[in-house]
């Protein structure tokens, strides 16, 4: 028997489902199968494996996407409640179990996970249906109960009703018999102008469960017997223990196991404290013979000599090099982008138990497949029997859809290490996940720009130097073409602007070692702050209104042009700023990115004072994502996206030195704090395209725009990130 | 073994007395609403009050807080003031990974106990403590602001 974790987002659910207690003493739950990821009341009607219909009157929706903050199950509910016509109320969201033939992301292709902003995009389709045909099997049951034509059934608000007979009936009610209806093959979709959820304003569904302390995240799992895992990890990337003595570990009182896995030393004992005592107490020897011991100013002065000479071309238009020998007036530029760790608030964790002939796996779960591989393979099981319950995960930014499983293999090696039936829960410290790896790889960008006599740009030119993401992922195959990673070079070789010759090269260093994972809105990280920065330097070369320069060169991307208008507009821009106090210089910056399909502008409007600091003082931002789903859902990850940018812009930096990560917890590596947060204004194009990404599109545009206020305010160019406040003294 | 006070009922814990009063809440008496995010009183995750005042349990030894009494997000509602915090909370949708909204809210409360109409320089000053890596700020403030409101 194993235990069910679950996150409920209605408190009615609780109240009604006679035998569930939240969170301690869990309903047994078999962990196969669409069925049971609906517990406590009787799953009645199941027309699809993303919904079910209970005979208690309950609508759950199956998520087959991790909820780790940007509203995926409240998307995904709003989709199959416009269709159904259910009312909100009666609605509910449940993880999906792992299972890629079911609930595969249709962008991945064989995969289930989540990731690249594709929850929406890749469940439109698929959750309307599935809300239609539900609707059309409750109507048809009702039909032969009531005998009257399903023409003349209605339903509005979980309501199924006859008028003219004056019938009514809700879905719990007619949830059995319509469970009995053939699935019809093809049903009509709901005109976008009947919508009454989508579009409109539905509520979030995990707010209940988040204000009370009930929602559950792996650090909250308690099982019986169950163990808790601290480890000790190679102060180097590459290192690997030589020996260790747990002599005083064994001392601690609560230490239970003291274990040697690939990648350190696993305390295990009966509760989190007394793991990390234990952890603390260990003595170890490390071989560093293997490890990377390079670092950062080391890693950049690579780059940069690697930027002399010609890369890999991951975009060609025209011919660069005749462009260039032509030109009035050449620009250039060079930027260096840091390393950057994910940081979410939640820490990585995962509980694994094994329990003889399959593993449990209790975690903020982004990357189904991916794991359910990697802990087949360590216990020698077929894939199937790796049963992943998936949790709220407290943050994730990319982080816990790791391509090598990282921190979820570790706790599956810990449980094999320790030979153990006891479920476990590996728990990483701050340090511990700070240090740990798979960040925002660094990078290098040169940029060069040929202009004419009349400041127009002929040539373009646009060099980048960083490790490649993709490389040793389940993504290599598609995503590397002729060596050139796209995550590389997204948002580079995609450049809209209207230039006749450019060019757009890698490099991609094969012996700098450091783990590295894509980073909420990954390539667009660099990519949006060299490119949008670079052109506002050149419409200020060419004294030219950075929006209408801009504009000037999108004439064949109306998308992108929707939303740099609407965000000047809003923003006032071209009406003079008001002034700050003595000794504050103020400015106005604008920038403009597609990334994930979507299309966001942003203009800010920053104070730098005397001595350099910066305040970001309002943030208006315009974003088309096809149609919004779910507004506030959207205008929240817009809010969030500007404050988790800015964070990386004024302040985020991880470095190594010769090998060793710097930063260890908030203090050396410091998120924004509510009181550096802006004002943040969102504005949505209307659009009858189809829905694509939100999680993510917002940060990219963030940063070049604050650089570029910043620019408009002091005159100087920033092409360090952090920004840093002595190149900004007065 | 340690006597404790916790969302108003007497609780007994068996753990060393240096233990953070954060891990005894959240591995002795499975209060898990409390969050562990640093370890280091940097985020404010874990913040419960003690005595009324806004603490960061994963710096505070729980043989320290013996006897006092201590309130955990899973009681916030049992006061006016936390009732009309979670409400706001709600009404305005702030969270998103919801993992800091604990100590957020928490701070928020201890806030509002002191401060009847917070101004947002008074937000920003009583709220600088807690992290939240989502962004959730702007919302913070305002759900503030209209916790204050519905208090008034």
């Amino acid at each position: 028997m194993t235990q069910a974790i679950h996150n409920l987002s209605r408190r009615h659910f609780l109240q009604g489902s006679a035998g569930l207690t939240l969170g301690l003493a869990l309903p047994a739950f078999a962990a196969n199968g669409a069925k049971t990821a609906v517990s406590g009341s009787a799953a009645a009607f199941e027309p699809t494996p993303f919904l079910s219909i209970g005979a208690d009157n309950s609508v759950t929706v199956i998520s087959k996407h991790l909820e780790m903050g940007q509203g995926t199950y409240t998307g995904l509910a709003t989709i199959v409640a416009e269709e159904l016509d259910a009312a909100w109320s009666q609605v509910r969201v449940d993880g999906a179990p792992a299972d890629a033939k079911r609930y595969n992301n249709l962008a991945f292709g064989p995969m289930q996970g989540t990731g690249g902003s594709t929850a929406m995009a890749n469940s439109w389709d698929q959750l309307r249906q599935t809300g239609a045909v539900a609707r059309a099997m409750l109507v048809a049951a009702a039909a032969k109960r009531w005998n009257v034509p399903t023409a003349e059934i209605s339903v509005r608000d979980g309501v199924v009703s006859h008028a003219a007979s004056k019938h009514k009936a809700t879905f719990g009610e007619l949830a059995e018999a319509a469970a009995a209806e053939a699935v019809p093959a093809t049903v009509p979709l709901k005109d976008p102008k009947d919508f009454r959820l989508v579009g409109k304003h539905a509520p979030r569904k995990d707010s209940f469960a988040k204000t009370n302390g009930t929602a559950q995240f792996t650090q909250d799992v308690h099982l019986p017997g169950m163990l808790v895992a601290v480890v000790a990890h190679p102060p180097r990337f590459g290192g690997k223990v030589k020996s260790f003595d747990a002599s005083k570990t064994k001392a601690v009182k609560g230490v239970v196991d003291v274990v040697a896995i690939p990648n350190g030393v696993a305390v295990l004992a009966k509760d989190t404290w007394s793991a990390k005592k234990g952890r603390d107490a260990l003595s170890v020897e490390w071989d560093d013979s293997a490890a990377f011991k390079l670092g950062s100013e080391e890693i950049f002065a690579r780059y940069h000599e690697l930027a002399q000479t010609p890369g890999l071309i991951a975009r060609k238009d025209g011919d660069g090099d005749a462009a260039f020998a032509g030109a009035a007036k050449v620009v250039k530029a060079s930027y260096d982008f840091p390393y950057l760790a994910h940081a979410a608030m939640e820490p990585m964790n995962c509980v694994v138990q094994f329990t003889g002939d399959s593993l449990e796996v209790w975690n903020g779960e982004q990357f189904q497949t991916v794991d359910q591989a990697n802990l087949a393979a360590l216990f020698g099981l077929p894939p199937e029997k790796v049963n992943i319950h998936m949790l709220y995960a407290g943050g994730s930014f990319g982080r816990r859809a790791c391509k090598d499983s990282d921190y979820v293999k570790e706790a599956a090696s810990i449980v094999k290490a320790a030979g153990t039936r006891a479920p476990v829960k590996m728990v990483w410290l701050r340090e511990d996940d700070m240090k740990g790896g798979y960040y925002r790889p660094q990078f290098h960008h040169a940029m060069e720009a040929a202009l004419n006599a009349d400041g127009s740009i002929r040539a373009w030119r646009h060099r980048l130097v960083g490790q490649s993401i993709a490389k040793g992922s389940p993504f290599e195959g598609f995503m590397i073409k002729d060596g050139v990673d796209g995550l590389s070079v997204e948002g580079a070789a995609t450049l809209p602007y209207g230039i006749p010759n450019l060019q757009v090269e890698l490099h991609t260093p094969s012996d700098i070692t450091v783990p590295t994972l894509w980073w909420r809105s990954v390539g667009s990280t660099h990519t949006a702050y060299s490119t949008e920065t670079f052109i506002d330097r050149l419409a200020a070369e060419s004294k030219q209104d950075p929006v209408a320069l801009r504009l000037k060169l999108l004439d064949k991307h109306p998308r992108h042009a929707g939303v740099l208008r609407l965000a000047a507009e809003k923003a006032g821009w071209g009406a003079p700023l008001a002034k700050g106090k003595p000794g504050e210089r103020r400015g106005r910056g604008v920038a403009v990115h597609e990334s994930f399909h979507s299309y966001v502008a942003q203009v800010a409007e920053v104070t730098v004072q005397a001595d350099g600091s910066v305040r970001v003082d309002r943030v208006v931002t315009a974003v088309d994502c096809g149609v919004a789903i779910n507004p506030d859902v959207v205008r929240a990850q817009v809010e969030g996206s500007v404050g988790f940018a800015l964070s990386a812009a004024l302040h985020g930096e991880i470095t190594l030195k010769d090998g060793v990560v710097e930063q260890g917890n908030f203090g050396e590596y410091a998120p924004i704090r509510i009181n550096e947060m802006p004002k943040t204004e969102v504005y949505i194009v209307p659009s009858a395209e189809k829905p694509t990404g939100i999680g993510e599109p917002a940060v990219p545009p963030v940063a070049p725009s604050v650089a570029n206020a910043i620019a408009a305010a002091t005159g100087k160019w920033l092409t360090r990130l952090p920004f840093r406040s002595d190149e900004l003294k007065a | 073994m340690i006597q404790l006070n916790v969302n108003g009922k007497p609780q007994r814990a068996d753990v060393d007395p240096d233990t953070p009063l954060l891990w005894t809440l959240r591995d002795s008496l499975l209060l898990t609403g409390t969050k562990f995010g640093c370890g280091a009183g940097l985020c404010g995750a874990c913040t419960v009050h003690v005595d009324g005042q806004p603490t960061r349990s994963c710096i505070t030894p729980v043989s320290s807080v013996a006897g006092k009494k201590i309130t955990t997000i899973e009681a916030v509602d049992n006061s006016r003031v936390g009732k009309a915090v979670q409400e706001a909370w709600r009404k305005l949708d702030v969270v998103q990974c919801g993992y800091c909204q604990s100590g957020q809210i928490m701070s928020a409360v201890g806030l509002l106990k002191t401060k009847k109409n917070p101004t947002d320089a008074d937000i920003d000053a009583a709220m600088a403590g807690n992290l939240c890596r989502c962004g959730t700020y702007v919302r913070i403030r305002a759900a503030i602001h209209e916790a204050a409101k519905a208090l008034a």
